[in-house]
């Protein structure tokens, strides 16, 4: 196990390491000064010389790459152009918005995709089973940012019930302090369950949007999955022992099944980053994603590269956790088998 | 797959694919945006870019059969011409997707060693990124326009289409008939290109058809985001994105794109689904 979580971490600090030298070529890629990229058209020519001087650009491209890798191993990106502020405060103030939404669509996702993979299973062949595979079947070609504005129309127009943009309305937004900049825990930690309510309304709909195509894929992984372990001879055995079928599934069929499940669970998780950029868009959700969306169109390239460089990062880690619980479920990754 | 295709094996496949309902639905689907496409000038019923103030939020009626939107553009007719910017943006993306992909697969399985080594490194990085953060980088560095939409949606698909046939090649070099071009004295360009590509299409085509679905579903995605089609071009995803605050007066100028949108995914997935059970030998 120690060895295989070794090879692990290396493969994702050499992944890094690539996706560091991709970003840090970005601003060379772009036609152009990279000085004015990174500026924009209106710098001052001041201001041009201080950043050529900083980023040493008269200097070859590996000591460029070098001081780029040690200012990034700090968390220095630099500043904003547009903001002027540094980016990593940026990320800082933008991520915990995008992780609460990220998480929650995560847990809406596999508790009902696998309660729906789960019941299409056992009423296999029935009308549940092809009416949740077809929805599912719907889910994967739904374009997400088109759910989202379906979902407003239908909660917060026909039925005004839900609120369709923001986390927060306008006026409770400057009640809450931020401890943690996760809404649903900071409001609880004052005290200020009006504000908790409202933030969790603000929560529902871009958390199923963003959690309905995983839902989907998981739904239809668990069906499959469980599918297959029902037809093992061990689950005869725990038939013919006289045990009830909720028990059959629970006890032994469930852990089983789960491995390639997790795995959907794993790279799903990838995907909601990127489909959280969409839909903190639909629902101008002030998170990580709508501030990079904004920073690629104003080509504010130092927040792109400490934005992107972030996302990377957190991507591969939680793929890692994902690697972790998977050889944790399945004895033969740990075991002895490191030819992966 | 593991024989060379014949040309019965090719009227078996194709009768396979004719008696399953989802392949009939999906090519239907497709072939339907592709007459409109063609046909567009005859089908829509204003000009697409025409802005006209008077008639601006307009539900539908006679004259405007879904609308127009906050700058009084028919919504049906954008829908329309939107047709054949969707279906350009997939098939070209998925034609250079599909090309350096099976270029990089294709090296790496059949040369092995070093080079393939450096190829799928370099596969496995582009995959190490969400694909849409790889496609704002390109369009970060190339600028926002469409074209730049397309070839960034291209190249964030090339790492699938060369696992693909990376894995598919080295399968088949390892087949006696590809054994017996090389005891003839073939070169391995020859061997490569006219004996072990054409027996790797199988997966190929089913990933392709998949791809241009995918890719029409993340250009939209990106022109929703303001960072693929400029304003005021008839493609879908900018519809959505131009008419999104007006959603409470104007419903069907986002609840019509959307559709669109999805209908045209659904229909190449449906298709990609389909030729996978009728390229698969092991479903009969």
């Amino acid at each position: 196990m120690l060895s295989y979580l070794l090879q692990r971490f290396l493969a994702i600090g050499l992944s890094l390491l690539a996706v560091s030298l991709i970003v840090f070529l970005m601003v060379h890629l772009i036609p152009g000064d990279a000085a004015v990229a990174i500026l924009g058209e209106r710098a001052t020519e001041a201001a041009l010389i201080e950043l050529r001087k900083e980023m040493g650009l008269d200097k070859p491209l590996y000591h460029q790459y070098a001081k780029f890798l040690w200012d990034a191993l700090h968390l220095d990106f630099g500043h904003s152009f547009k903001t002027k502020q540094p980016v990593v405060d940026e990320i800082r103030r933008y991520f915990p918005a995008t992780a609460e939404l990220t998480l929650a669509a995560m847990a809406f996702s596999i508790f009902f995709g696998i309660a729906a993979g789960i019941i299409a299973a056992i009423f296999r062949g029935t009308f549940l089973d092809y009416f949740s595979m077809s929805v599912s079947l719907a889910g994967i070609s739904m374009p997400i940012f088109w759910l989202g504005l379906m979902l407003i129309l239908l909660f917060s127009y026909f039925l005004p019930i839900l609120p369709s943009s923001g986390r927060l309305d306008v006026i409770l937004d400057l009640d809450v302090q931020t401890h943690t900049g996760f809404y649903l825990i900071d409001t609880l930690l004052v005290g200020n369950f009006a504000a908790f309510r409202n933030a969790v309304a603000h929560l529902i709909l871009p958390a199923v949007t963003l959690g309905t195509i995983p839902l989907a894929i998981i739904a239809r992984m668990t069906r499959s999955s469980l599918l297959e372990v029902l037809n093992q001879p061990y689950i005869t055995t725990a038939y013919a022992k006289g045990l009830p079928q909720w028990k059959v599934i629970s006890k032994h069929a469930m852990k089983n099944s789960m491995v390639p499940v997790l795995t959907v669970i794993g790279l799903e998780f990838g995907y909601l980053l990127g489909g959280a950029i969409l839909t903190e868009h639909i629902f101008s959700w002030p998170g990580l994603g709508s501030w990079l969306r904004a920073a690629v169109e104003a080509r504010d390239v130092r927040a792109v590269q400490g934005g992107v460089l972030f996302v990377a990062t957190v991507f591969m880690f939680v793929n890692l956790i994902v690697d972790i619980l998977y050889a944790y479920f399945d004895p033969r990754i740990r075991v002895g088998d490191e030819t992966r | 797959m593991s024989t060379p295709t014949t040309a019965s094996s090719q009227q078996h496949t194709l009768r396979k694919l004719l008696r399953h309902r989802s392949a009939t639905i999906g090519a239907s689907i497709i072939i339907f945006f592709i007459l409109v496409a063609i046909f567009a000038p005859l089908i829509a019923t204003h000009d697409p870019r025409q802005a006209n103030i008077i008639e601006r939020l307009q539900g539908g009626s006679a004259s405007h059969y879904l609308g127009t939107d906050k700058v009084g553009r028919d919504i049906f007719s954008r829908i329309v011409y939107g047709t054949r910017i969707s279906l350009k943006v997939g098939f070209i993306a998925m034609t250079f997707s599909v090309g350096f992909g099976t270029f990089f697969g294709a090296i790496a399985g059949y040369y092995g060693g070093k080079l393939d080594n450096v190829i799928m490194r370099v596969m496995d990085i582009m995959l190490a990124m969400p694909s849409i953060l790889l496609a704002m980088v390109i369009v970060t560095i190339l600028g926002q326009s469409l074209t730049n939409a397309i070839i960034a949606v291209s190249i964030v698909y090339i790492p699938q289409y060369a696992r693909i046939l990376r894995a598919t090649v080295l399968k088949v070099r390892e087949l006696d008939y590809v054994t017996a071009s090389k005891v003839i004295g073939a070169s391995n360009r020859r061997i490569l290109f006219t004996t072990v590509l054409p027996n790797c299409l199988a997966p190929l085509i089913v990933q392709a058809t998949l791809g241009i679905g995918a890719a029409i579903l993340d250009a939209a995605g990106l022109s929703f985001l303001g960072l693929g089609a400029e304003i005021g071009e008839p493609e879908w995803g900018a519809m959505l994105n131009e008419n999104r605050d007006l959603i409470r007066r104007a419903p069907l100028a986002v609840t019509a794109p959307g559709i669109a949108i999805f209908l045209i995914v659904l229909g190449f997935n449906l298709l990609g689904d389909a030729l996978r059970d009728a390229l698969d030998p092991q479903i009969d």
